[in-house]
């Protein structure tokens, strides 16, 4: 288990490394003068000189990385231009509602995809399964932000059943929370549910072929039981995997679906911050994300590998 | 020579299998007659649209469809009908050009990492897995922000994005192939690192080279239409699917026949190119 644990660390860190290259390169090496795309609107020489002076931007460019790779270890993620707030402050407010929002459809994605993935993978070939590869391949080439506006126009403006947009905290009003995230997370999950199907269904398929479900099956245990017990646990491990690799999906989702339909989220921050040319935010967003992403596909491994030992064993799963 | 045949010969075979295969299926048919469709409307946009995509009419602002509108006029009295057939090209401009973008950057460093293997692969490898870990649509609004609002900002954001999936692909299948007989032949017989590459491995991983190529296209429909749906990609008044979107989200009480049409477009041709990716996997798996 160690070693494995060790290997992952080791290649964890040289893309850490390289992830902070690249968030740095974006804003340092593309045409235009960094001081003045920190400053924004500001075009004062003097705010424009104390920012080169700041950020190190008279130092050559290792100096400079180095410099604010320091400030970033510290938590610093420097400043938004409009609200003077610490991006990082920023980040904490928005991230529960985005978090909200991800779990709620991760749940909804879940709740749908394995069932219909199992039923399409025991009764292949038939009408229910051509309906769930239907479903899958639609809810992938759904765009989810205009999936969000057609939901509107039926449920909200039409049938009048649910708010169309804004965000009440869970805290505050739980009822009221519920209603207004039911429908981004419902979009948001699509794309997801259909991923998970497909997965669910090919590595069911794929276990329902070896020899130790048909053992089971000459012993003579019924088939729910051979299905439900023996073949889903096995099966469920690789869409596990899947979820892991999707949750960055799941983010570039929120931000459209934040937009659709008006959660003050993480989504909205970076397209908020785009538009306000407030580059530390979206500096900080960028890094805060791939970070996180990066983080929780190690955890995702080493959960992985605790519950399959085979993997732990050998050392080198790919 | 009988080594240039043997190459020759396995590859037309399986090319031969694949075609054969690929035409019993229909849904994989239709798929790719709604793509030549998509890539006919947008070729012929002026000689198809009915009035001009953007010029304003003000006297018939957000009228509903009718004999004139078949599928209504926007917030400016443009007819979305020939909004709808020129947003065909940002659309297919995007999905061609940053796939092509992809394919470019992702391919060659996929050969080099499989077929050298060592540090260079390590290094390689580093760099995709970062390059994985940036959502894609927030890598791409980054990009967007630093480079600029405009469709070939966006489709570069989106090649970029897009990368990492060539890179391990060709890795993968440069890995499978090197082990090859045939290779291994080619090999002891002289051939050079290049001459391997370009004759005896990439040929053989062209088909899901091709695979993958088809399902990102669909991706990058969607990508651009979402970069235009936030305001990242197309400019107004250049008519595009996502852009027009963006503005029918506000007038959904007035006008909601805006925002069917282009997403419904977008569906269309994204299942399109979807389907056809999967027909195509399935005519190429050996395993059926």
């Amino acid at each position: 288990m160690l070693p494995f644990v060790f290997q992952r660390i080791f290649t964890a860190i040289p893309t850490l490394i390289i992830v902070t290259i690249m968030v740095f390169s974006i804003q340092r090496l593309l045409p235009g003068d960094p001081a003045l795309i920190l400053a924004g609107e500001e075009q004062d020489p003097q705010v424009i000189e104390y920012i080169r002076e700041k950020y190190h931007l008279n130092d050559p460019m290792p100096v400079q990385y180095f410099a604010w790779l320091g400030q970033v270890l510290r938590g610093n993620l420097g400043q938004s231009i409009r609200t003077n707030q610490p991006v990082t402050q920023l980040i904490f407010q928005k991230l529960p509602v985005t978090l909200e929002l991800a779990l709620l459809s991760i749940l909804i994605a879940v709740l749908v995809s394995i069932p219909v993935g199992v039923i399409s993978a025991v009764r292949k070939n038939s009408f229910i399964d051509y309906l769930g590869t239907l479903f899958a391949l639609s809810g992938l080439s759904i765009p989810n932000f205009w999936l969000g506006i057609m939901l509107i126009l039926l449920v909200s403006v039409r049938w009048n059943l649910l708010p169309a947009s804004g965000f009440v905290p869970f805290a505050e009003e739980p009822l009221e929370n519920i209603k207004r995230m039911i429908m981004p997370a419902f979009v948001l999950g699509t794309g997801l549910a259909a991923v998970l199907m497909r997965q669910m269904r090919s590595s069911m398929l794929e276990v329902l072929k070896q020899d130790y479900i048909r053992t089971a099956q000459a012993k003579g245990l019924i088939r729910y039981v051979v299905v439900l017990r023996h073949a889903l646990r096995n099966a469920l491990i690789p869409v596990i995997t899947i979820l892991g690799l999707q949750l960055g999906g799941l983010l570039s989702g929120a931000v459209l679906t934040e937009q659709v339909f008006t959660i003050p989220g993480f989504g909205k921050l970076v397209v908020d911050a785009v538009f306000n040319r407030d580059y530390a935010v979206v500096q900080g967003v960028v890094l805060f994300t791939a970070t996180a992403y990066i983080l929780i596909n190690f955890l995702v491994d080493i959960a992985y590998a605790l519950a399959n030992p085979r993997i732990s064993l050998s050392g080198d799963e790919t | 020579m009988s080594l240039e045949l043997g190459r020759k010969q396995r590859l037309f075979k399986l090319k031969n299998r694949a075609l054969r295969r690929f035409l019993s299926r229909p849904i994989a048919l239709i798929a790719g007659i709604i793509i030549l469709l998509f890539v006919v409307i947008a070729v012929f946009a002026p000689q198809l649209a009915p009035f001009d995509p953007a010029k304003p009419d003000f006297v018939s602002v957000r009228k509903p469809p009718s004999d004139t509108y078949v599928l209504g006029t926007d917030e400016n009295g443009r007819d979305i009908l020939s909004r709808v057939i020129f947003g065909a090209r940002a659309s297919l401009v995007a999905g061609v050009i940053s796939v092509f973008i992809a394919v470019l950057f992702g391919v060659p460093l996929g050969l080099v990492s499989g077929y050298y293997g060592g540090f260079l692969d390590e290094v390689i490898m580093r760099f995709t897995d970062a390059l994985l870990a940036f959502p894609f649509l927030i890598l791409a609004v980054a990009l967007a922000a630093a480079l600029g609002p405009s469709l070939t900002n966006a489709m570069i954001a989106i090649g970029i994005a897009s990368a990492p999936a060539f890179i391990r692909l060709t890795r993968g299948q440069v890995l499978g192939v090197k082990a090859e007989e045939f290779v291994q032949a080619a090999r002891a017989s002289g051939a050079s690192d290049l001459r391997i590459i370009f004759l005896y491995i990439l040929p053989n991983s062209f088909a899901p080279i091709l695979v993958q190529a088809t399902v990102t296209i669909a991706g990058a429909i969607i990508a651009e239409s979402s970069l235009s749906f936030l305001g990242l990609g197309v400019q107004p008044p250049t008519p595009s699917w996502g852009g027009m979107l963006n503005v029918a989200k506000n007038f959904m009480n007035q006008a909601p026949w805006m925002a069917i049409w282009p997403g419904l477009s977008i569906f269309i041709t994204v299942l399109a190119f979807n389907l056809f990716g999967d027909g195509l996997r399935d005519a190429f798996d050996p395993r059926d």
